[in-house]
């Protein structure tokens, strides 16, 4: 984060001026300043200025029990929280050699593809509004509603959900639940069309984003793009497909790219992402194995509410987890999941006591603003407002 | 989860991986670069010297680990070398990872930076540039990126507290 005044941009010329955008810029997304060269209405430079949403999770991580940290994961990417759950937990059930049954698996699956809807679906209403669309808005953002309300009906919780925990789930979803599901993604399809006839034909739409924000694929690996810009600028590479973890091996699904590079491409992928991500849910419904939504594992997941009130060695598990936590052998590990915004990994350290010695989070959206300069150079103001759509930037999650 | 044994050691690894892209591009470039080697929990992590951190990822980018993925630190305080640098690596082509580690000592920790050879690099850099202090040479553009340029201190380090005042 650099401090407030205006910062010296080399060769002004006498013609070149030097813009603020931000950091409290609507299209921003949240608190991200740009400070922007331009000639005219051109854009010659664009240098993001982060770090005003640093909160340093990953020190306070370092201070917390292994099961204290689920719930900081959520307030990284507000908009994905099962994935950053699934993400952590993950890391650490590897560090554990920890087995997961399979119906937690599946249950974790469901819940992350609808997580991805979610995120889809914030990205799809604000950029949409960004452009100048704002009845795309009010449509995704009900969908979104139904959405936090199944959340909400297994977690407890809307946003901020927390619900899987090292070892498993935090409890079974409640009766009616999976039908629930079911109902909304029954509809689901017929909604995405109705956003795809709003936008998909619009002649403004269309000219906003088209030919707009090229990234070659080249540069997008170089500069460490993932998820859909990735896929969007024609490299076809997606973590659930290409190295599975929690069980999508089982799943089928169609992975969308496209070659045309801009930010209608990264429409497309995504719009196509959401119908694949509501096979997804259908396959993990049609499919749901019965059996047990935790590992068994004694020392590490808490017991069932019943046992503890009738069995003394429960009560001593569940009092030594929660006032001592669980010491996890030493070593490190590395675990990316694809998430609704790209390839997230969290890298945990472990000492062999029961807090970690280090979390580090890798977050697209931090890696892929940094193609920002590459697609924006030479376009318009305008255009920059449409590019920062098309890349999905969650700040919450490039600041941590 | 198919659990594989751990491998410690460089003799150890070799012996049982002599076949595995990275090793093989490793000792083809400088058998003497690599200083130790891991295989733990189905991670393979290489550790080389950090005056050669430039040419070993060059190396491994030729052998097909096409995508840098992340950049951190981890701060080992009050032991020696203090900071180890964790590259992660990814082949699309071959669907792996493979971890670089780097060690690097007070006082001054520095490195070589890698954007040159990767632009991806250039915010991680900077990021543990910001939280470890430790210098990239001939980074483009090495400035604090999470926390205020007159900041004091480098909130990461084991010796920096969690709260309350420094």
């Amino acid at each position: 984060m650099s401090s407030i005044q205006t910062p010296e941009i080399t060769n002004l010329g006498g013609q070149h001026m030097v813009l603020n955008m931000g950091p409290q810029h609507p299209a921003t997304h949240g608190v991200l300043r740009l400070v922007v060269e331009i000639d005219g209405e051109t854009i010659l430079h664009v240098r993001p200025e982060i770090g005003y949403l640093h909160t340093g999770i990953e020190k306070t991580c370092e201070a917390k029990f292994y099961q204290q940290v689920i719930p900081l994961t959520d307030r990284i990417n507000y908009l994905d929280p099962l994935s950053n759950n699934l993400c952590y937990c993950l890391a650490v059930e590897k560090l554990l050699g920890l087995e997961i049954p399979e119906r937690a698996q599946w249950i974790r699956v469901l819940l992350t593809e609808l997580s991805r809807l979610n995120s889809h679906l914030i990205w799809l209403g604000t950029h949409a509004m960004d452009i100048g669309a704002l009845t795309v808005f009010l449509y995704t953002f009900r969908e979104r509603e139904e959405i936090l309300r199944l959340f909400e009906a297994v977690a407890g919780q809307r946003m901020m959900t927390s619900y899987f925990r090292i070892g498993g789930l935090s409890m079974e979803p409640p009766l009616g639940w999976f039908d629930r599901v079911q109902n909304f993604i029954k509809t689901f399809p017929e909604k995405i069309d109705e956003y795809s006839n709003l936008l998909t034909g619009n002649p403004i739409f269309m000219n906003r984003l088209k030919g707009v924000g090229y990234l070659s694929p080249e540069d997008a690996v170089a500069l460490g793009v993932t998820g859909p810009p990735l896929r969007a600028s024609g490299i076809d590479w997606d973590l659930r497909r290409d190295m599975p973890y929690s069980g999508y091996e089982k799943f089928q699904f169609k992975v969308p790219t496209s070659t045309a590079c801009d930010t209608w491409a990264r429409y497309e992928v995504r719009l196509i992402e959401m119908r694949e991500s509501t096979k997804i849910v259908q396959q993990a419904l049609d499919g749901m194995p019965e059996g047990a939504y935790k590992a068994d594992a004694p020392k590490i997941v808490l017991p069932d509410r019943e046992k503890m009130k009738t069995q003394m060695e429960a009560l001593i598990h569940h009092f030594k987890i929660v006032t001592e936590g669980f010491p996890v052998p030493s070593g490190e590990v590395y675990q990316a999941i694809e998430c609704g915004h790209g390839q997230m990994g969290y890298y945990v350290v472990a000492d062999g006591t029961a807090k970690p010695y280090r979390v580090h989070m890798r977050y697209p959206s931090f890696a892929t603003l940094q193609a920002l300069e590459t697609m924006a150079r030479g376009r318009l103001i305008a255009d920059l407002v449409a590019i920062i759509g098309s890349i999905d930037i969650v700040l919450g999650e490039i600041d941590r | 989860m198919t659990e594989v044994a751990t491998l410690l050691g460089r003799q150890a690894v070799l012996d049982a991986m002599g076949e595995h892209p990275a090793i093989k591009a490793v000792l083809a470039w400088n058998p003497e670069a690599l200083t130790d080697a891991k295989f733990d929990r189905n991670e393979l992590t290489l550790t080389v010297p950090p005056e050669l951190i430039r040419t070993a990822s060059a190396t491994l980018r030729d052998a097909g680990y096409n995508f840098f993925d992340d950049l951190t630190a981890v701060d080992w305080y009050p032991a020696t070398p203090r900071f180890q640098l964790s590259y992660h690596l990814l082949s699309h082509s071959m669907k792996q990872y493979v971890r670089l580690r780097v060690l690097v000592d007070e006082p001054d920790p520095s490195i070589p930076s890698i954007t040159q050879l990767w632009p991806a690099a250039n915010y991680f850099e900077r990021e543990v540039f910001d939280l470890f202090g430790i210098r990239f040479e001939e980074h483009p553009d090495l400035r604090r990126i999470m926390m205020p340029d007159n900041w004091k201190g480098h909130p990461l380090r084991k010796d920096y507290p969690v709260e309350g005042y420094r």
